[in-house]
């Protein structure tokens, strides 16, 4: 180690001394204070994205390019998406934290009085982009304020094997639920099951469930967001259907699955189709050379999308969708409201939106015609995962209600019940109960 | 007394360092450090988590004085008297499993044998390593797909078709008790290696003249002499297994259809996932009332055992 002599600390600190003077007098002649000291942080916490060059992109591009726009500093934190939660329940309970933080589908109506109206920009970008789609409004708004900021939403579609449905003689991908069991029954047979996570897991559980609940006809709730409906034959009907399915077309492991199991089994083949971001589809295409069919090309050109089949109520999706709320505890909030505009300018969106090669559906109708989706066909589908989506609590809103029987997973562990042995009719019953619990407390 | 004597023939310590020599002040001063830590991280949280079960707080709206309604609302919730039977189940099992097997390993250690110290570091391994790290090892080993335990069963011709580790309920379950038991029995031998190691080894050799058998000198001087020690494991253990979250949490998060939820768990779920703080805090202070009885019960025992 170097020996520091006292002479030379004294001459340092003695050059620190007239340096501050100098600054000193500089602000008094002014009369501002120094610009470091007016810079305003905005911290903005999203997910980890399941698309790394989109953070990258964040990370050495647009942010750098903010901060000099709008003359802030901007510090993106990202966390695991399971871990959003606990961190805004805690910033809440203590008055501190990130200005900006991305929700997760209704925890903009959970935490609504703890974030501040961004309606004006979200009708303003709506407005330019030829409207907002409805499935973002219902989840943002509550009719009378914006809780978030409409960002995208990551679609849920059934990826499959083109290949193995060929060889069964499913050329196109069935369009009813019993189309879609007698495909399955045939791939099944030949060891190449569906793969469906029944668990307790946020995406793709709940993703698969309730738009097979709705499609059958099944609801939550009636519209005025109280009346608790779901004990109907249409929802009895659903499980039943469910409860064969599953033993007749699925993996039966898939019970205890969380939101990366479908995507090990399928890269690793042994499920023939499952419902999925289009995550599975982007790693085929990073790393080619790893991941080959039995014949030994390569899987990414071996992979289709296509929505959840059409049940006789109707054909639906529940999809994440993401916004950013701008919390009411945030001493920055112009700034970070400035922040928010300048990500959501045509330019800046593109750039996002371009990273994401379509894993991302914007929020408005305008660039469901832009090019990006005529580049790679088979992620044409999701360019209307936001337009068909449905929210949670149909026909009621999706408000903390609706969103507590997700988190207590209801409608999931409805059908897992049914699936495990508990008769149908039993397995409503519960749910239905359960439901009231959550409805009239 | 010698010390004051000693103090008074030399120099006179400071008025203010005086005041320590008396006992009551130095208990105090030594105990302050101690209270304050307790205090603040222990008594203030559950004063807190006290009165926020009584109100219905939920996450950003503060709540008014409801009284007992979130304890009556969770009594009346299914989900809640299914964790309710897993946490005692849960507890109840593995408890049983870690005392026969940490016993069974602490007699094997205390014997002579080459690489003894190198056995019994080994041995503490499963305790060492980060339990989210640990399960996360297990939650592959039992995974629906590519699990390796059923795999060896395969190849070893014992098993056609693969086992449903996490996916059956039953199973589920049996499957966060063989990792709890695996992560516990460590604590359980070592605690229990170094109580038997007090035991002098001339009452074995006494009773070995006296012509008592193995099993014999086990049961009437060494698990007597054992007892107070394992008594104190049991309760330490059971504290901690009925509080249980990060393992069920990484492994199962409740499922399949609730059929892992216990206390904790499931109190996360709604206090945090629900945003319905109040009523989480109800369901972590449930857990109270009955870790308390467990708790009088053991230190009465241990009491009793003690001062026969």
């Amino acid at each position: 180690m170097s020996k520091t002599k006292r002479r030379s600390v004294l001459k340092l600190a003695g050059g620190a001394a007239v340096a501050s003077m100098g600054g000193m007098a500089g602000i008094l002649a002014t009369g501002r204070a120094p610009a470091y000291a007016q810079q305003k942080t905005v911290h903005w916490l999203k997910w980890v994205d399941f698309v790394p060059a989109t953070d990258q992109m964040f990370r050495r591009e647009m942010m750098p390019a903010a901060e000099k726009a709008l003359g802030i500093k901007i510090n993106l934190e990202t966390v695991n998406g399971n871990d959003l939660q606990p961190r805004i329940t805690a910033s809440i309970q203590s008055g501190a934290g990130p200005d900006l933080i991305m929700s997760f589908n209704s925890y903009t109506h959970l935490y609504s009085n703890s974030v501040v109206d961004v309606g004006a920009l979200a009708e303003e970008v709506g407005n330019r982009e030829g409207g907002l789609y409805k499935y973002a409004r219902a989840i943002c708004s509550d009719g009378k304020m914006f809780m978030g900021m409409p960002w995208a939403v990551i679609g849920g579609m059934i990826a499959y094997r083109k290949s193995w449905f060929d060889e069964i003689g499913a050329t196109k991908f069935p369009e009813t639920w019993e189309q879609y069991r007698e495909v399955g029954k045939k791939l099944k047979a030949k060891g190449r099951p569906i793969g469906q996570t029944l668990g307790h897991t946020f995406g793709d559980a709940p993703g698969f469930t309730y738009p097979f609940l709705w499609s059958w006809g099944g609801k939550e709730v009636e519209a005025d967001g109280k009346t608790v409906v779901l004990n109907t034959k249409e929802t009895v009907e659903s499980v039943k259907f469910m409860t064969a399915f599953w033993k007749e077309a699925h993996d039966e492991g898939g019970l205890a699955w969380d939101d990366t199991n479908n995507n090990r089994a399928f890269l690793s083949q042994t499920v023939s189709a499952t419902l999925n971001g289009a995550s599975i589809y982007i790693e085929s295409l990073r790393r080619p050379d790893q991941y080959k069919t039995e014949k030994g090309e390569f899987l990414n050109k071996d992979i289709l999308h296509a929505p959840l089949p059409k049940g006789p109520a109707g054909q639906f999706g529940f999809h994440l969708l993401q916004s950013n709320m701008l919390m009411k505890y945030s001493k920055n909030q112009d700034a970070a409201k400035e922040f928010l505009k300048y990500l959501h300018t045509e330019e800046n969106y593109r750039k996002f939106f371009e990273s994401q090669k379509g894993f991302a559906t914007p929020c408005t109708a305008k660039w469901e015609s832009d090019k990006l989706w005529d580049v790679d066909p088979v992620m044409t589908p999701y360019k209307v995962a936001a337009k068909l989506g449905q929210a949670i609590g149909f026909a009621g809103p999706p408000n903390a209600k609706a969103q507590e029987g997700l988190s207590k997973y209801i409608i999931t562990d409805m059908y897992a019940k049914a699936v495990q042995g508990m008769p149908a009719e039993e397995s409503v019953k519960w749910a239905e109960s359960e439901l009231k619990k959550v409805y009239t407390a | 007394m010698a010390v004051t004597a000693v103090s008074d023939a030399t120099t006179r310590p400071v008025p203010r360092l005086r005041r320590l020599e008396d006992e009551r002040w130095l208990a105090l001063t030594l105990l302050a450090p101690t209270a304050v830590l307790l205090g603040l991280f222990i008594a203030y949280p559950f004063v807190e988590g006290v009165l926020l079960s009584l109100t219905n707080t939920r996450v950003g709206v503060e709540g008014g004085f409801v009284g007992l309604k979130n304890f009556h609302k969770i009594w009346d919730d299914s989900i809640f008297r299914t964790s309710v039977w897993n946490t005692f189940w849960y507890t109840g099992v593995t408890t049983v499993f870690k005392l026969a097997l940490g016993l069974w390993l602490a007699i094997l250690l205390n014997r002579h044998f080459r690489g003894k110290a190198l056995v019994r570091a080994f041995i503490l391994l499963p305790f060492i390593i980060p339990t989210v790290l640990s399960t996360f090892a297990w939650k592959w080993m039992f995974d629906p797909t590519f699990s390796v335990l059923n795999w060896t069963l395969f190849q070893l011709g014992i098993i056609s078709q693969r086992i449903n580790w996490l996916g059956d309920p039953d199973l589920a379950m049996a499957s966060i008790i063989i990792v709890n038991i695996w992560r516990g029995v460590p604590f359980f031998a070592i605690s229990l290696l170094a109580g038997l190691q007090t035991i002098s080894p001339e009452l074995q050799e006494a009773a070995a003249i006296d012509g008592a058998r193995p099993w014999q000198r086990f049961w009437h001087v060494t698990w007597p002499l054992l007892l107070p020690v394992t008594m104190v494991v049991v309760l330490f253990s059971v504290i901690q297994t009925f509080a249980d979250f990060q393992l069920v949490y990484v492994m199962t998060g409740g499922g399949p259809a609730n059929a892992t939820h216990l206390f904790a768990t499931y109190a996360y779920q709604i206090g945090i996932g629900t945003g319905l703080l109040s009523e989480g805090a109800a369901i972590s202070l449930a857990m109270f009332p009955f870790l308390f009885l467990i708790v009088v019960v053991q230190l009465l025992y241990i009491r009793r055992v003690e001062t026969r």
